[in-house]
């Protein structure tokens, strides 16, 4: 735990971002892409471009499958040899047979969602376990802007106002952690991040999570499932970073790689308050 | 082999090109229950066949489509149907891939059809020729593809009905079929269409000079009976967004109305002059027969009621990739969904689309980025 305060330490102030323009890919993707175990299946929902499953195939040799709304979207992601379903996560779920996938994505998409409950649970009958990318809108800044301005928060990673906002869901780290345990999923894995692809370690420390990172992901499952997967997935991770690094996908700066970080993260699996 | 052939209004004769007989040992038994033996088929063919036989494409054409998907058609001198599509360095490479576009059996540009002579009578077979489906259409493809010595067709692309000869290749023969691109198709024929058809079918019989089926013994025509049926179908062929935009109500060479029954409006002579030229390049009774095909078609009622039974038992390698179009009113998106969830229910790997359109149900016909783009990436990324 001191290395790990000590990396973290480090990585604060560390702008991995530079990194994303070499990956080409979103840095919450490549954050997804270490929780996935080769070969796996996966179904991206609201899968854009196709960027994640282009990438999860090139690095993860995974089978995986997208559903996107927009037409355009769809098109360039069957340009990339990628396969998509032209349609609407909350309508279409519902016609994927259970257990079908490995896992299920939802990357920054919930809090645009109607039915935020519902769409986990679909994702946890489709697919083994579901990865969900979330704005944290406890964030700080959001709090600040709300306490000073008494005005719904409008900023980078937020930047519709309230009457025009697609995003109908907000919520908050806290709450997403509540809502998994009302669900009775369990969360094997945490990682949050800020808008400029920091990595952040809170010592397991919610509350501090809850206040200064701007992203949440969370590998989720259902309770029932076997925990010792998720070592796998601690090892893989770990496999990715070094892999990754071997194909000179490197970071800014190698030796202050936030595997720790992350790990620390990991340690702050909480599955209670 | 090359034969020629002649029907039409004047029975003038032309040059069908590429035909050969299937069956000629092993007859082959349509859905009616029905032998077949011997049988002429036409097709067209594009780009060369690889040493390994992998490279090869087969294009289903529509109901009233032919084999000249993408040359010169031999009655109306146009330009292939999908020439916008397939030919060197097109999205449809033929450097690249060896494309097979086939006739269908009821067909009249030289497959067995109603207008071929029946062999025992000496006379063309006219209501005597058996009734068929798709899947008699598709399993006479098979001997096509066999007679080339292909195990396995890199893709089988169709719109409409095609389409659904697209959609029974993966069901009859889904070991022999890598990637399926259905387009503005259905898993059946809605009952709206069944209604559409049946009025062009009236029209025919209705005319006197259809003869109970047999006019070519009296040299004529129902040109006036398959006309309105072609007039009644190109209808649903466009939408109320195309004929406005391309018509709206404007006269057609006069400044008022001429209060009697010649055609006033645009729309009308267009009708009239679709009507027409149909009339020149197809045979009544054919039509007859394969809108008959096309009704028949309901992959739901052939598998106890449920859509994805069709597709249970389908090669974990084979990829759908299903088109429709947004104002398809004849195959709305609607069921081209359906055909989707049906597919992924089954865990297949299926990718669909719905490109925005303006020009109803031919606009597969219609040359656009985004049916090019995707056929094209569809096709090369696999």
């Amino acid at each position: 735990m001191q290395n790990t305060a000590q990396n973290f330490g480090q990585n604060i102030g560390e702008n991995i971002g530079e990194n994303i323009v070499r990956h080409n890919i979103r840095y919450d993707l490549e954050i997804i892409s270490y929780l996935i175990k080769p070969k796996s299946k996966v179904l991206d929902i609201g899968c854009g471009n196709g960027e994640l499953l282009e990438f999860l195939k090139k690095t993860k040799n995974v089978d995986g499958r997208g559903l996107e709304i927009s037409q355009k979207s769809v098109s360039t992601s069957l340009s990339k040899g990628i396969s998509v379903i032209q349609g609407d996560a909350e309508r279409d779920l519902t016609y994927y047979p259970n257990n079908n996938f490995d896992y299920a994505i939802l990357s920054q998409t919930i809090q645009a969602t109607h039915n935020p409950k519902e769409i986990l649970e679909e994702m946890l009958r489709i697919a083994k376990y579901a990865i969900v990318s979330l704005p944290n809108f406890a964030h700080i800044k959001n709090r600040l802007y709300l306490l000073f301005k008494g005005s719904m928060p409008v900023s980078k990673t937020l930047p519709f106002k309230w009457y025009e906002t697609p995003n109908i869901h907000f919520c908050s780290i806290e709450d997403f952690e509540k809502l998994c345990k009302e669900l009775n999923f369990s969360i094997e894995n945490k990682t949050f991040l800020t808008s400029k692809h920091r990595l952040m370690s809170f010592f397991g420390y919610k509350k501090i999570a809850n206040l200064f990172a701007e992203y949440g992901i969370f590998l989720i499952t259902k309770n029932e499932l076997a925990p010792t997967f998720q070592e796998e997935i601690i090892f893989d991770k770990r496999q990715s970073f070094g892999k990754n690094m071997e194909m000179g996908l490197v970071l800014s700066n190698p030796s202050s790689l936030s595997i720790s970080a992350m790990d620390s993260s990991l340690c702050g699996n909480d599955k209670g308050e | 082999m090359k034969v020629k052939s002649s029907f039409g209004p004047q029975y003038k004769e032309f040059e069908i090109g590429d035909v050969i007989f299937l069956a000629k040992e092993k007859p082959l038994k349509l859905t009616s229950g029905a032998e077949i033996k011997n049988f002429p088929l036409a097709y067209q063919t594009y780009g060369t066949l690889n040493a390994d036989k992998s490279n090869a494409i087969l294009i289903c054409h529509a109901l009233t489509g032919d084999q000249y998907a993408a040359s010169k058609h031999p009655i109306t001198g146009k330009d292939g149907w999908w020439s916008f599509l397939i030919g060197p360095n097109k999205t449809i490479d033929t450097e690249k891939f060896f494309v097979i576009s086939s006739n269908i059996i009821g067909g009249c540009m030289g497959s067995f059809g109603p207008k071929e002579i029946d062999p025992e009578t000496n006379q063309p077979y006219g209501l005597s020729f058996p009734a068929i489906t798709i899947s008699d259409m598709v399993k006479a493809q098979n001997l096509l593809i066999e007679h080339f010595g292909i195990q396995k067709l890199h893709a089988v692309i169709g719109g409409s009905t095609g389409g659904m000869q697209a959609l029974s290749w993966s069901i009859l023969y889904p070991q022999k079929v890598k990637l399926i691109i259905p387009m503005a198709t259905s898993y059946r024929h809605s009952p709206q269409n069944v209604a559409f058809h049946e009025v062009g079918r009236q029209a025919i019989m209705a005319d006197p000079n259809w003869c109970e089926g047999k006019y070519f013994l009296e040299k004529k025509c129902p040109e006036k009976g398959l006309a309105v049926a072609r007039m009644t179908a190109h209808i649903t062929y466009l939408s109320e967004v195309a004929l406005q935009k391309k018509f709206g109500r404007e006269l057609q060479n006069k400044n008022d109305f001429s209060f009697n029954f010649d055609p006033d409006f645009q729309v009308e002579s267009y009708l009239h002059h679709q009507g027409y030229s149909f009339v020149q390049r197809f045979d009544a009774n054919s039509y007859l027969y394969i809108t008959k095909a096309v009704d028949y078609f309901d992959l739901e009622k052939d598998f106890s009621g449920k859509l994805s039974n069709a597709f249970n038992n389908l090669s974990p390698e084979i990829k759908f990739c299903l088109i429709s179009f947004s104002d398809d009113w004849l195959f709305p998106p609607s069921e081209a969904k359906k055909l989707t969830h049906a597919l992924a229910a089954c865990g297949v790997n299926v990718s669909s689309i719905t490109i925005e359109s303006t020009a109803g149900h031919d606009s597969f016909l219609i040359e656009s980025n985004a049916l090019k783009n995707t056929i094209k990436g569809f096709l090369n990324n696999q």
